[in-house]
């Protein structure tokens, strides 16, 4: 098995499983973020449920920032082996020719979305950090000395997004999350060789996955930017 | 030396059982002390390679290519005969021997063809096993589909890439055995001479084409399978580095070439479109099966469609002359090889080309389109089926059978010919004529044999269509490796062969100074001009029809050309490196001593058989006339010039056949 | 019709190389490829000039032999051909046609335009084959039955040349639709699953060893494959590797 993971095609699976567990995740965190749209009492009451569950903070949590640092570092360790694979470049190269710009760029998609991950723990993840275990806030509550106070998640969440520039960062980053799973989606499908005989069918999920999703949070951010 | 052919006695169907029940073996634990050198990796010596490193001799495998697998029997497209009755229209080894007899107009040898048709259905068992992917038909059963010249199906194929799938058949057999190390494989090497050690052949000296460093390599026997010399015409459908220097070589050492003059001349392949021309494509002749061959009936039609003013399309049934079904009612567009070129060359001649250069006829599929259309139709029960829904049906099915050689040939021509009738030619296209064997597929020199193209084979004086792959599979998968076992079992004792001896120090000094010549010869002319120029003399002189004054004239100028080509030939670069100039250059050398040799045995065989046509020999219709003073193999010994060979006659006997007027109406 | 052409030349694998700028004038548009560049190299033989090495043999499109990089592409501006089946029509009067041989660590250059393919023969010895001996008494080639559906997707599988244009023109130099070609030509027929865990592991581990690069899917290589080998084979290839490190 250990060999397995040491082969190319082993690499592939092993970026595809990671991808998979992201995508899983994205959709969740979709999911939730919609809410805020829609049901801002709700989705305060999941953040706040996701925020203090035990297993989702110290299994899940760990295992999906694990998955986020597995799959950039197997993306540069495969960038570094496959340019290495042609020691002298073509002259004249065609690339537009036969593959998308997408599929060729993955590694450039791959780090303005790190770099606005980074952005992105900032804004949110280091706070929540700090209230919760060095300040030592559990309550979720804007005021925590106040009971009738009420969830604090939904206020932080529209307080980011006041500021114009934040939200063009965030509306770039998710469309070049798009581009990376116009290309991603298939092809983790297809590094698993689960697209033998209906590759054209993945595809149309595919395509439909890096809109909708990428899609989605720019409308989010928007709309709360505009509500404000 | 008297020839003899070594053929066991006995009835003929029992003679290769018999044959392979008395010869002696060599022990297991022998074999590993003999070594075999192999030059060529196409179907023979690939399957020869692979079968006999399998049996645990070493083999060493020699080819030009960078690879086993792009060997020129990879370009073989439409299938491979065998016996198998599946189709259960009564076929049996008795009836593809005689249709492979007959078809080579009586000029094979019985007891090698019988053999032949016997292991042709192993053939179609092994190839099976190692996974080489055939039509099948939905039942999930082997298909078959019809070639020229016989009244059974019994041709396998693998879509138009039959040879191809054989080949990566044979390849993959090497591949196991390369991996055993059982065979060391030499690519890119070319074979320049045999070395003969006490008149037996124990070696070769070889090129190495990248470095351009000579090898001497020592054997217990050598196997020549380097196909055929249809590239001394420079046109033809071979792949640009066929050649003849291997079988030319140990023709200079001893071995005697057999009826160089029979040629096979294709009449389905793309013609040429102007000088510039490298090489002839071929359209398979599967597509014989379903296109009707003609040409307009009237010359202002021919005269209207190369001026363009009228498309082929415009002209009606009753104004096209298909030439093939008014002359040949039985046999019709599927004639054999020969007789439909030389139809071809009737009609062109006479002036009813309908290219610019006037040598082309039509192969047209709109019959087919419309009735597989028709059957189709009436499949999906689809009532008053408009025309356009007919075509498209048909189409469909045309597509499905032949798509791969239609995009070929709409990619060289630029036309579609599902829409426009495709324009064909003959072409050189394999060579009957080559290396003389007996029985046991060796020469005349002892310990050296020749198998596939290269020997003189199996087809007489004209190959059927499918049977090129079958002889050469069946002589390295099957004949050969018993055979030479037979002549192995007497080195068991001689342990490895010597190369720091002086007759590897004589050969590889001839090999040194002819590379020195060419390099420091600093001539005036290419390799290809003289190439090209053999070539037109050998289309114009010694081509579909011979006579006298031309064939003498050709022996004449390919004499002349051949002094000039030494005076003037001009190989830039060195010795010692990668130089495809100097590779052509001992190749063009050679074929332009064989072509002097191929006009003196088309003189001299004054009589008209299979390819080879002579004017002066013909009925009153201009069907080939054989003669029965000619029922012989002229195999030829070298003494210098070409001019000087010494010719010796293998008679040949049919008790099993009746020889009859080959007849195809 | 006249042209420039810049062709890469380089005298043996141990110089270094470097583009060079040729003209040639009257080539006709029905020429193929490599008969334009038979024009050049006679040009070059008269004026007592090296002529540019490249590969080729059949020039028919089958043998894979010829491996040209042309203006950007394997094999050429034109789809489901090789280079030599590539015709003159698909340029114009003036054009600049930039010329390079096949570029991989695993494809070290020869002489000019040629390279070193071996790599690809190392593969196949790794796996490519069913290990059934020339006896003469195999079972009869209808014994089992194969369905059509099979025996044409194996076919399909099959008819790769082994030229290498997956190679170049892949980003990654890897080398998956070629060895994917060929796991599945035995993957998909009945004779070749005796041997099916072992052919895929040691045909995958021969490849990484030759430095191939990883595939990451963009699918130039289907697109570039002469013979139109399809990037399902690579998935089942996958498929297989997963299947056999689990079994």
């Amino acid at each position: 098995m250990s060999g397995f993971f040491k082969s190319s095609i082993g690499r592939k699976v092993a970026m595809a499983l990671s991808a998979f567990f992201l995508m899983f995740f994205l959709l969740q965190h979709f999911a939730i973020n919609m809410l805020s749209v829609f049901n801002p009492d709700l989705f305060n009451e999941i953040s706040h449920f996701m925020g203090t569950n035990p297993l989702v903070q110290f299994a899940l949590q760990p295992v999906l920032i694990f998955g986020v640092v597995f799959h950039f570092i197997m993306g540069f360790v495969l960038e570094i082996k496959n340019s290495k694979s042609r020691q002298v470049s073509y002259a004249k190269n065609n690339g537009s020719a036969n593959s998308t710009w997408m599929s060729r760029n993955m590694i450039w998609s791959g780090l303005a979305i790190l770099a606005f991950i980074i952005l992105h723990f900032i804004d949110f993840w280091i706070p929540e950090i700090n209230t919760k275990y060095i300040v030592g806030d559990m309550s979720g509550k804007l005021d925590p000395e106040l009971a009738t106070s009420g969830f604090r998640y939904y206020e932080e969440l529209t307080h980011k997004f006041i500021n114009p520039i934040r939200v063009a960062a965030y509306v770039i980053a998710f469309v070049l999350l798009g581009l990376h799973l116009a290309h991603g989606f298939t092809s983790a499908f297809q590094s698993m060789g689960g697209t033998v005989g209906r590759k054209k069918t993945m595809q149309i999920i595919g395509k439909a996955y890096s809109v909708i999703i990428p899609l989605g949070f720019i409308i989010i951010a928007l709309y709360h930017h505009l509500n404000h | 030396m008297a020839l003899d052919s070594r053929v066991p006695k006995g009835p003929i169907k029992d003679k290769w059982t018999d044959y392979k029940n008395h010869i002696d073996l060599v022990n297991p634990a022998n074999k590993r002390h003999i070594d075999i050198i192999v030059v060529g990796t196409g179907l023979a010596g690939g399957s020869a390679a692979a079968t006999l490193a399998e049996l645990g001799y070493n083999v060493k495998a020699f080819a030009y290519q960078d690879s086993p697998r792009r060997a020129h029997s990879i370009a073989a497209q439409g299938g491979i005969n065998a016996a198998k009755n599946y189709q259960g229209d009564g076929d049996s080894t008795y009836r593809l021997f005689y249709d492979t007899v007959k078809g080579g107009d009586y000029r094979s040898r019985e007891a090698n063809v019988y053999r032949l048709a016997e292991v042709s259905t192993n053939i179609i068992d092994q190839c099976v096993a190692q996974g080489v992917p055939f039509a099948r038909d939905y039942g999930g059963l082997l298909d078959n589909r019809s070639f020229g010249g016989v009244l059974v199906s019994r041709t396998f194929y693998a879509k138009g890439q039959t040879g191809q799938q054989l080949l990566l058949g044979a390849y993959s057999a090497m591949n196991r055995q390369i991996a055993r190390g059982k065979i060391e494989m030499f690519n890119r090497h070319e074979m320049l001479d045999v070395v003969k050690v006490d008149g037996k052949a124990r070696g070769i000296i070889a090129r190495n084409l990248v470095t351009g460093e000579i090898e001497r390599h020592s054997a217990h026997a050598v196997v020549i399978a380097s196909g055929g010399y249809g590239n001394v015409y420079f046109l033809s459908t071979n792949a640009m580095g066929s050649n003849v220097t291997a079988a030319w070589k140990i023709h200079k050492k001893g071995a005697y070439f057999a009826n160089p003059c029979y040629t096979q001349i294709h009449p389905t392949c793309i013609p040429r479109s102007g000088d510039y021309q490298s090489k002839l494509t071929l359209m398979s002749e599967s597509l014989r099966n379903d296109g009707r061959i003609w040409v307009p009936k009237n010359m202002d039609d021919v005269k209207a469609i190369r001026e363009g003013r009228k498309q082929p399309t415009d002209l009606s049934e009753d104004e096209r002359d298909y030439y093939l079904e008014r002359r040949y009612p039985a046999f019709g567009n599927l004639v054999p090889r020969d007789v439909a070129s030389r139809a071809a060359k009737e009609r062109c001649d006479a002036g009813y080309g309908v290219n610019a250069t006037g040598e082309a006829v039509y192969l047209d599929f709109a019959a087919a389109i419309n009735r597989y259309g028709k059957e189709q139709a009436k499949i999906q029960n689809i009532e008053n089926a408009s025309d356009a829904k007919i075509y498209e049906l048909g189409q469909a099915i045309v597509q499905a059978k032949y798509g791969n050689l239609f995009q070929m040939y709409e990619k060289i021509v630029d036309q579609n010919p599902y829409k426009t009738p495709m324009m064909i030619y003959p072409a050189v296209h394999y060579t009957m004529g080559g290396v003389w064997v007996d029985y046991n597929l060796m020469t005349t020199v002892p310990g050296l044999y020749c198998i596939g193209e290269a020997n003189f084979s199996d087809h007489g004086a004209n190959r059927l269509g499918a049977s090129a792959l079958m002889q050469g599979l069946a002589d390295g998968y099957f004949v050969l490796p018993y055979t030479i076992g037979d002549y192995l079992s007497d080195d068991i004792r001689t342990g490895k062969i010597p190369t720091d001896t002086k007759a590897f120090d004589e050969a590889e000094k001839e090999v040194t100074d002819r590379i020195n010549f060419f390099v420091n010869n600093k001539g005036t002319k290419s390799v290809d001009y003289f190439h090209k120029k053999l070539g037109k003399i050998m289309w114009d002189k010694c081509g579909m029809s011979r006579n006298e004054q031309g064939l003498k004239e050709a022996i004449e100028d390919i004499s002349a050309l051949r002094a000039e080509f030494w005076k003037e030939v001009s190989v830039p670069g060195g010795d010692k490196e990668f130089n495809e100039e100097l590779a052509k250059a001992g190749r063009v050398a050679d074929f332009l001593e064989l072509g002097e040799l191929f006009a003196k045995d088309a003189l001299v065989r004054e009589e008209s058989a299979g390819g080879h046509f002579r004017e002066e020999h013909q009925t009153e219709e201009g069907e080939a006339k054989r003669r029965k003073e000619f029922q012989y193999v002229s195999a030829w010994e070298y003494k210098g010039e070409p001019k000087d060979a010494v010719l010796h006659q293998e008679a040949l006997v049919y008790e099993n056949i009746e020889v009859k007027e080959r007849s195809y109406k | 019709m006249n042209l420039t052409l810049k062709i890469w030349r380089q005298k043996d694998s141990n110089t270094k190389g470097q583009m060079v700028d040729y003209k040639v004038t009257e080539i006709s548009e029905h020429m193929s490829f490599l008969e334009m560049m038979d024009v050049l190299n006679e040009q070059l033989v008269n004026s007592g000039e090296e002529p540019v090495a490249f590969d080729h043999d059949c020039r028919e499109g089958i043998c894979g032999m010829c491996s040209m990089y042309i203006n950007g592409e394997a094999h050429g501006p034109d789809r489901g051909v090789t280079t030599c089946q590539l015709h003159m029509r698909m340029f114009k009067d003036g054009d600049t046609i930039t010329i390079e041989p096949f570029r991989a660590a695993a494809f070290p250059v020869i002489k000019d335009l040629v390279v070193n393919r071996s790599a690809f023969d190392r593969i196949q010895h790794a796996g490519g084959y069913i290990s059934v001996n020339t006896s003469g008494n195999t079972q009869d080639a209808n014994a089992t039955p194969i369905s059509k559906h099979a025996a044409d997707e194996a076919m399909d599988a099959a008819t790769c040349i082994g030229c290498g244009a997956c190679v170049a023109s892949c980003k990654n130099s890897s080398a998956m639709l070629f060895v994917g070609a060929k796991v599945s030509q035995y993957a998909l027929l009945p004779q070749g699953q005796v041997e099916a865990t072992d052919r895929v592991k040691n045909m995958v581990a021969q490849m990484d060893l030759e430095g191939f690069g990883n595939c990451t899917n963009t699918g130039a290589c289907e697109v570039e494959c002469p013979k139109g080998i399809s990037l399902d084979n690579i998935a089942r290839m996958n498929r297989e590797l997963i299947k056999a490190t689990l079994s």
